[in-house]
């Protein structure tokens, strides 16, 4: 498989607090890849380096180009970034906030593709007057997702969806995750502090620990590895 | 006696609508402003002001036909409301609130001393496109100004409000400034978005001083205090609230009528025309201790 996503020797800091030591790690064209850890070992800052949202040192390549510029241009190039903690516009509708997702597209298909997703997500066609913030978290959650897939991204990033969300709904929004994964090929990089559920979401997995990889493999080695999940996985 | 009353009652409805047209927009510069960039723009007023005596010299140094000066003064107030986000706001933008409103102030002394060295203090007059005709319906007289204020400030409101709802630009201006760091992660150029707003309010800014400028005169502080009534139109609107901004700015206009009315026929008897500033600040104050979102705003919700 083509390597669509490289980061080499990756390090970022928010002032003087270095998030990001050493991070380097590999995703390739239509693979669901989980970044786990504990809180702190910097999950979430090597998406916000891969989406341009806090500055950083070394190299991320997309698909053989290097990856410049703000979190804008990062977007135009096929980067979607579902941020922690929903990201919708709350104070926009359903069908806005899944305009906005095609927002850096320029063809004539966004409608063609609103009705796409609304095969993932029905609801959203009904509800499409609905203010965001209105939503439940889960559905807020699947809309991020739903506005994330507007994009036609080549790459999809997405930053904890299980936080605050009920387990039902947890494994609702990863089997819609694997069904895209299958059905469209889409590439994800998700985060999660959730080890069990994106195991079982993901072809392979890298453990961070305090700013740097700890350890990599397919994600079934880790699971299986009694004593990997008792002292990376916590469970 | 009655019909009398009535006739005086409509007369200063249509008057109190014309003012309160331009107080909407000047309003809805102020929320456009606000809602983006967090601050209220104290130099909105004299921006107004500087795009009136923009027209005003197109018109009477350059001899300019009145609508070709309007349509040229929105252009340039547009670029130009573009041009003062990003020389002055955009570099202290990332700093405190502080921070920027004390440029706006300090911008609105530039202007001011701007127009004072270019055009001298003396009051000009501009023309109203619509003529000093007045028309008698039915006992209640209309000044032609007057509806074409009402026209003219309803129009553009309602083109605002399409491109706001309607278009893909609109769509991204909503989503820069309710949530500027989402908006980037869909590949909206925030900066561009903000400078757009600042454009926009200029704009907007612009249409208020052209219209104003017939009925008080042509002058350097011609704005001061409709910027005062532009702001009670807001907070009462609702500071968030661009439909509030109207509202707000519309019912401003007939209340402070409506006390000349009443006083007219002995109620309020205390209340001349020298209250109706003061009583814009009361309206003010009164709303932030009552209901400090305004009409149409929403309370403001932290996330904690």
């Amino acid at each position: 498989m083509k390597t669509l996503l490289e980061l080499d020797g990756v390090a970022a800091r928010y002032g003087p607090v270095q998030a990001l030591t050493d991070v380097s790690l590999v995703v390739r064209e239509g693979e669901v890849v989980a970044v786990l850890g504990a809180n702190g070992a910097g999950k979430t800052t090597t998406l916000r380096a891969i989406s341009g949202t806090v500055s950083r040192t070394g190299a991320i390549d997309l698909d053989g180009k290097s990856l410049k510029g703000g979190p804008e241009a990062i977007a135009k190039a096929g980067v979607a970034h579902v941020p922690e903690g929903r990201g919708t516009f709350v104070d926009l509708t359903v069908t806005e906030n899944l305009k906005l997702g095609a927002y850096t597209r320029r063809d004539r298909s966004v409608k063609a593709d609103l009705e796409r997703i609304a095969e993932y997500f029905p609801w959203m066609t009904e509800r499409g007057g609905q203010r965001a913030g209105t939503l439940s978290g889960g559905e807020q959650q699947m809309l991020a997702l739903g506005r994330a897939l507007m994009s036609r991204p080549r790459l999809l990033l997405l930053d904890e969806p299980s936080l605050g969300l009920a387990p039902m709904v947890v494994r609702e929004f990863f089997r819609i995750v694997r069904q895209l994964n299958e059905d469209e090929g889409l590439t994800v990089l998700v985060v999660e502090q959730d080890a069990r559920i994106a195991l079982r979401a993901s072809q392979r997995a890298y453990v961070l620990e305090v700013g740097h990889v700890a350890l990599t493999g397919t994600s079934s080695e880790l699971e299986g590895d009694e004593s990997i999940r008792r002292s990376y996985l916590g469970y | 006696m009655l019909a009398a009353a009535f006739t005086d009652f409509m007369q200063q409805v249509v008057s109190g609508l014309a003012s309160g047209g331009i107080y909407a927009l000047l309003a809805l510069a102020l929320v456009i402003i606000h809602r983006s960039t967090g601050v209220i723009n104290f130099a909105q007023g004299e921006m107004a002001t500087l795009s009136a005596y923009i027209a005003w010299a197109l018109i009477a140094h350059h001899s300019w036909g009145y609508w070709p000066a309007f349509a040229a003064t929105l252009v340039i107030s547009f670029v130009g409301g573009i041009g003062i986000h990003t020389a002055v706001i955009r570099p202290v933008e990332r700093g405190s609130v502080l921070r920027i409103v004390i440029v706006t102030i300090g911008l609105l002394v530039a202007i001011n001393g701007f127009v004072v060295w270019q055009w001298s203090g003396e009051p000009q007059q501009l023309q109203s496109p619509f003529g000093t005709d007045v028309y008698d319906v039915g006992g209640v007289v209309v000044a032609a100004h007057d509806i074409g204020t009402i026209t003219v400030a309803l129009g553009i409101v309602l083109l605002l409000g399409a491109l706001f709802r309607f278009t893909k630009v609109g769509l991204a201006l909503r989503a820069a400034a309710v949530n500027p760091e989402e908006a980037r992660l869909v590949g909206v150029r925030v900066s561009w978005m903000l400078g757009l707003g600042w454009g926009l309010a200029a704009l907007l800014g612009a249409v208020a001083g052209m219209l104003t400028a017939p009925t008080v005169g042509l002058d350097p502080n011609m704005m001061a205090a409709v910027l005062i009534y532009a702001f009670a139109a807001a907070i009462l609107g609702g500071i968030d609230s661009p439909i509030g901004a109207v509202v707000g700015g519309l019912l401003i206009g007939v209340l402070l009528n409506m006390l000349s009315f009443l006083s007219q026929y002995g109620m309020f008897d205390w209340f001349t025309e020298e209250l109706r500033l003061p009583m814009a600040l009361l309206i003010i104050l009164a709303v932030l201790l009552v209901r400090p979102h305004g009409i149409l705003g929403r309370p403001e919700v932290k996330r904690v």
